[in-house]
């Protein structure tokens, strides 16, 4: 038991840091630029983007290795993925709303965006392509999203201090956050290698 | 009047509105494979073909799928292109198919193929909707053709040919690396350096814009002293 925990604890790290999503992997660049701007709204989005990509990984596993496997149609799976996260995305919206409307405000309007964010799919694709066991797919799951939320936190912060910044204007705005992504980038580079 | 509302539809994506440089959408795959320009310019090809046919299909049914449902459909329309085009892919070119990896199966949410249906072939013909599909495609894989083609050079000093299009005859053309001489840095097809290149190529966009804004002010500037001038006599 210990050695499968522990092996657990290393896929999330390793695909939480080493392999970031967004800086390595480039997954969910789109609402990385563009839901940057606030800390909170950063933070938000990463929270919400967590919650669909963990049940996301917990429903398409089994579907694609008890459905999809054994009917012979594994080329489905893409179509399949993206009605379970749509559906998903939906289903969370509603209760969300339903019994925490505070929380619906804070991410609520983050959810549709959710639906069209690479990271959540490709978190799905990749876990089956690679055909990872159920365990090491959701340590996958938790550790890509939580380096989400990492990357894109961090990266809200920085932007926030940037807003001030009144040099060159060709710079302003997005190429300047895009050279800021480079270094940051750079710095998880450094981190390669750590599982191994 | 029929004819130049096809021309503005097909024209729109390549320059004017460019959907990576003008619209800053689609930067995932835009960044993922632009490590060489083979790989770059295949994944534009599908992107255009993918594109195309979905605009055509969600144009011909704009008027059969109900409001509340519109998205959803949209997206199962895309995606049996998307798994289409991946079984071709694999099937054709599985060089191809293999450095282009997840990122073929991401074209599903690629917001530039969802965003066109919405603003575009939902309540366009469907003739307008094929031009539009065309314009934007070759808008993007020009876009990220360009990209390639710097961090390419930057990154290995070489332009290599018919490595992932194999019935194309294998070609290196030598730009920065000549015997021991090499001044490539590999930083540059690193992801790091995927995000400086598009930063850099995005501020000298915005530094064409700006002047020639600049420029148009200054012309407005002149004219209206040239009448003020006039109006004094």
């Amino acid at each position: 038991m210990t050695p499968y925990i522990y092996s657990f604890l290393l896929a999330i790290v390793s695909s939480m840091l080493v392999d970031n999503v967004v800086l390595s992997r480039f997954y969910g660049i789109c609402s990385f630029i563009g839901v940057s701007n606030k800390i909170k709204s950063a933070f938000s989005m990463g929270v919400a983007v967590m919650f669909v990509t963990v049940f996301a990984a917990l429903i398409c596993w089994p579907i694609y290795n008890y459905i999809l496997g054994p009917l012979n149609i594994p080329f489905m799976d893409t179509l399949t993925y993206i009605l379970v996260i749509a559906s998903l995305v939906q289903v969370v919206g509603l209760f969300i709303k339903k019994y925490s409307a505070p929380l619906y405000k804070s991410f609520g309007i983050y959810l549709p965006l959710i639906t069209t964010n690479c990271a959540v799919l490709g978190v799905v694709q990749s876990n089956t392509d690679t055909a990872l066991g159920f365990g090491l797919s959701m340590a996958n799951a938790i550790g890509t999203s939580l380096g989400f939320i990492l990357a894109i936190v961090v990266f809200a912060c920085i932007r926030e201090r940037l807003e001030q910044y009144n040099g060159n204007k060709p710079f302003k705005g997005v190429p300047l956050a895009l050279v800021v992504a480079a270094l940051m980038a750079m710095a998880f580079m450094g981190l390669g290698g750590i599982g191994a | 009047m029929a004819n130049s509302k096809h021309k503005d539809s097909f024209l729109a994506g390549i320059v004017k509105q460019n959907p990576l440089f003008v619209s800053l959408l689609g930067t995932c795959p835009a960044l993922a494979v632009t490590m060489n320009v083979e790989s770059a310019l295949g994944m534009g090809i599908l992107f255009t073909f993918v594109l195309c046919c979905s605009n055509v299909i969600i144009s011909l049914i704009r008027k059969l799928i109900p409001d509340v449902a519109r998205t959803p459909c949209e997206i199962v329309v895309i995606a049996a292109f998307v798994t289409i085009t991946k079984m071709l892919t694999e099937a054709f070119l599985p060089e191809l198919y293999n450095s282009l990896g997840v990122f073929l199966s991401l074209l599903v949410v690629n917001c530039i193929v969802l965003g066109r249906a919405e603003a575009f072939a939902k309540d366009n013909g469907v003739v307008d909707s094929l031009l539009d599909g065309v314009g934007n495609g070759i808008g993007y894989t020009w876009a990220i053709c360009v990209i390639a083609l710097i961090r390419e050079i930057l990154g290995t000093g070489l332009l290599t040919f018919g490595k992932i299009f194999t019935f194309l005859p294998f070609v290196e053309i030598p730009v920065l690396k000549f015997g021991s001489v090499n001044l490539a840095m590999s930083f540059f097809v690193n992801p790091a350096g995927g995000f400086l290149v598009l930063g850099v190529v995005l501020a000298v966009i915005a530094l064409i814009q700006q002047r020639a804004e600049k420029k148009k002010k200054f012309k407005k500037v002149a004219e209206m002293k040239k009448i003020i001038h006039e109006e004094a006599k």
